[in-house]
């Protein structure tokens, strides 16, 4: 768009709306030092919360499961996902439209029919919920992003340098190790790292395919946030908000500095 | 003697792999059949399983008993429901209109910034984005309750004489709503925004417009795929959210999405909760297809 400097009245209300978006966020920060207990005014800097945290062997638990599903669930995702996105992006085969649209059916279709339709059929299959059915879940929810960041890595892939390593003699598969999946692992990190976030970030599914002991983060927050207000919570998002900014700004360092054009 | 004939024509059994691998559409199948695999047990059959209970009935204890019947979808044309729904639909819609209006000066003036700035302010926006929702719930239940910052900034200013009442009631509901979606609304506003060349703007000035008009009639209108894809970003999932209602919404406040929940897990009358889906589901889609039909657009939805 244009090259002219914003106006004034739209940088004092941009000014504004990034004041909106972080002022409840820098809230929780800072009243997670917060001496009282019952964190309605300020009283005192501590670190006696973290303490706290760190001795809470609900939350340990929580974020024992929550790794284990991220991680498994990202992995799993990353090479389904991958795989579909070489399908829809390099052929064509019957049925291609129906596939296409089924991929799309997880990101449209409301969280809350999509966790009882799982917890429904788990049931009816006997399947006891737990680790087990919030992964499988998790990958169910993961696969179409991971695919819809993967394919639009490919779209602007350049097949002559494939078609050159099979020239020069390299079977299907050693070009696809040596020069296909190098060339897309950027997109297919990408996509781990959305498939990740989600798992990590999901309260909806987990809280209808979740059964007894497989309790994780955002479900240990609801639980905390809803019988009491405590800074406790404060200490445990103020980590979370801050892993997540890391996380986010190494991914950013890491994108600028492998396509310089690129802005996402 | 194997060798020998497969030189002169190869064995049937090699060249039908050979055949199917040299197919792009085996390959293609090869790819994908996995994922379509997963998606059946997974997408697939449990939502025609959800399909199949909402024509049932609730047993006595909860169980399902399977004689085919349409009473859970007359039951839901009760006023009760009809209500909860109509509410629904007027919070789904409120959301949507709170995060274009905060939503649009910003995604615009990002857009007008130097390309340069415009990746750190589009990561400003995604920080929160990306922090656990129940925990940006949880912000806004510290400044909103009773004895929270906002009544007890409001207090001591001297503008109210009594702590206000907002945590758990419907207002209370749509700030959280609109704060949880609004980077939903302004990626896709953005993404469209920026391919709005300078030229054009550029031409409607020299032929007479003044910048609102010319803001009215160039830059509204080529926004709009925008706007759109933001509206069901927003809109679909404020529709089915039951969180936020139910940490910041009290009792009274029941969305469909509430409903649903209740049915399966309190409640335990699985058929009417799978008839209530069903129609959360054919509302989803009617929506969808509703916006998508009256503009083209593409990637503001793949943000």
């Amino acid at each position: 768009m244009s090259e002219k400097k914003p106006a004034i009245w739209l940088r004092i209300y941009a000014l504004l709306a990034y004041a909106y978006i972080y002022f409840p966020i820098l809230i929780l920060i800072i009243f997670s030092f917060n001496t009282q207990k019952i964190n309605v005014r300020w009283e005192g800097f501590t670190l006696q919360w973290y303490k706290v945290l760190f001795n809470d062997q609900n939350v340990i638990l929580a974020t024992r499961n929550t790794l284990i599903i991220a991680f498994t669930s990202t992995i799993i995702s990353t090479v389904i996902g991958t795989l579909a996105a070489l399908a829809l992006q390099r052929y064509r085969f019957p049925g291609y439209g129906a596939a296409e649209s089924l991929l799309y059916v997880p990101v449209i279709i409301p969280e809350v029919v999509m966790g009882i339709s799982l917890l429904a059929f788990f049931a009816s299959i006997g399947l006891t919920l737990g680790l087990g059915t919030i992964t499988l879940s998790h990958i169910a929810f993961n696969i179409p992003f991971v695919t819809l960041v993967v394919r639009a890595r490919l779209h602007g892939f350049d097949k002559s340098i494939e078609e050159a390593a099979m020239d020069l003699g390299a079977n299907e598969l050693t070009t696809f190790w040596r020069v296909t999946l190098p060339t897309i692992m950027p997109g297919v990190l990408s996509g781990a790292l959305l498939a990740f976030t989600l798992s990590l970030d999901d309260y909806v599914i987990t809280y209808f395919t979740a059964g007894p002991g497989s309790t994780t983060l955002p479900l240990r927050i609801f639980s905390m946030v809803r019988f009491a207000v405590t800074p406790e919570v404060n200490a445990l998002s103020t980590l979370w908000v801050l892993t997540v900014f890391i996380v986010l700004l190494i991914g950013q360092i890491a994108q600028r500095s492998q396509s310089p054009q690129q802005t996402r | 003697m194997a060798a020998e004939t497969s030189s002169v024509s190869p064995a049937p059994r090699f060249s039908l792999i050979r055949q199917l691998r040299e197919s792009p559409h085996a390959q293609g199948l090869a790819l994908i059949s996995p994922t379509l695999i997963y998606l059946l047990f997974t997408l697939v059959l449990p939502l025609l399983l959800v399909v199949v209970l909402s024509f049932m009935t609730r047993g006595p204890y909860g169980n399902i008993i399977y004689r085919v019947n349409l009473g859970n979808y007359t039951r839901l044309m009760d006023t009760l429901y009809l209500r909860i729904l109509g509410y629904s639909l007027l919070t789904a819609a409120l959301t949507t209109i709170g995060t274009i209006l905060i939503g649009y000066p910003l995604a615009y003036y990002i857009a007008r910034t130097p390309p340069r700035q415009r990746s750190v302010y589009l990561f400003l926006i995604l920080v929160p984005f990306w922090t656990n929702f129940i925990i940006r719930i949880y912000a806004w239940i510290m400044i909103l309750r009773t004895e929270g910052l906002l009544n007890s900034f409001l207090l001591k200013i001297g503008f109210i004489q009594a702590p206000l009442d907002i945590l758990y009631t419907p207002t209370a509901v749509l700030i959280g709503m609109v704060y949880e979606f609004l980077p939903f609304m302004v990626l896709p506003l953005y993404t469209s925004l920026e391919k709005i060349e300078p030229a054009q703007l550029e031409a409607a000035a020299d032929l007479g417009a003044r910048p609102f008009m010319a803001f009215l009639r160039v830059t509204l209108p080529l926004s709009l795929p925008g706007m759109i894809a933001g509206s069901i970003l927003v809109f679909i999932p404020a529709m089915g959210m039951f969180v936020v209602p139910d940490l910041m919404g009290g009792a009274k406040t029941i969305l469909v999405g509430n409903l649903i929940r209740n049915q399966f897990l309190t409640a335990r009358d699985w058929p009417f909760g799978a008839a209530a889906s069903m129609l959360l589901l054919i509302l989803t889609l009617i929506f969808t297809l509703f916006y998508t039909r009256r503009a083209g657009f593409g990637e503001e939805l793949l943000v």
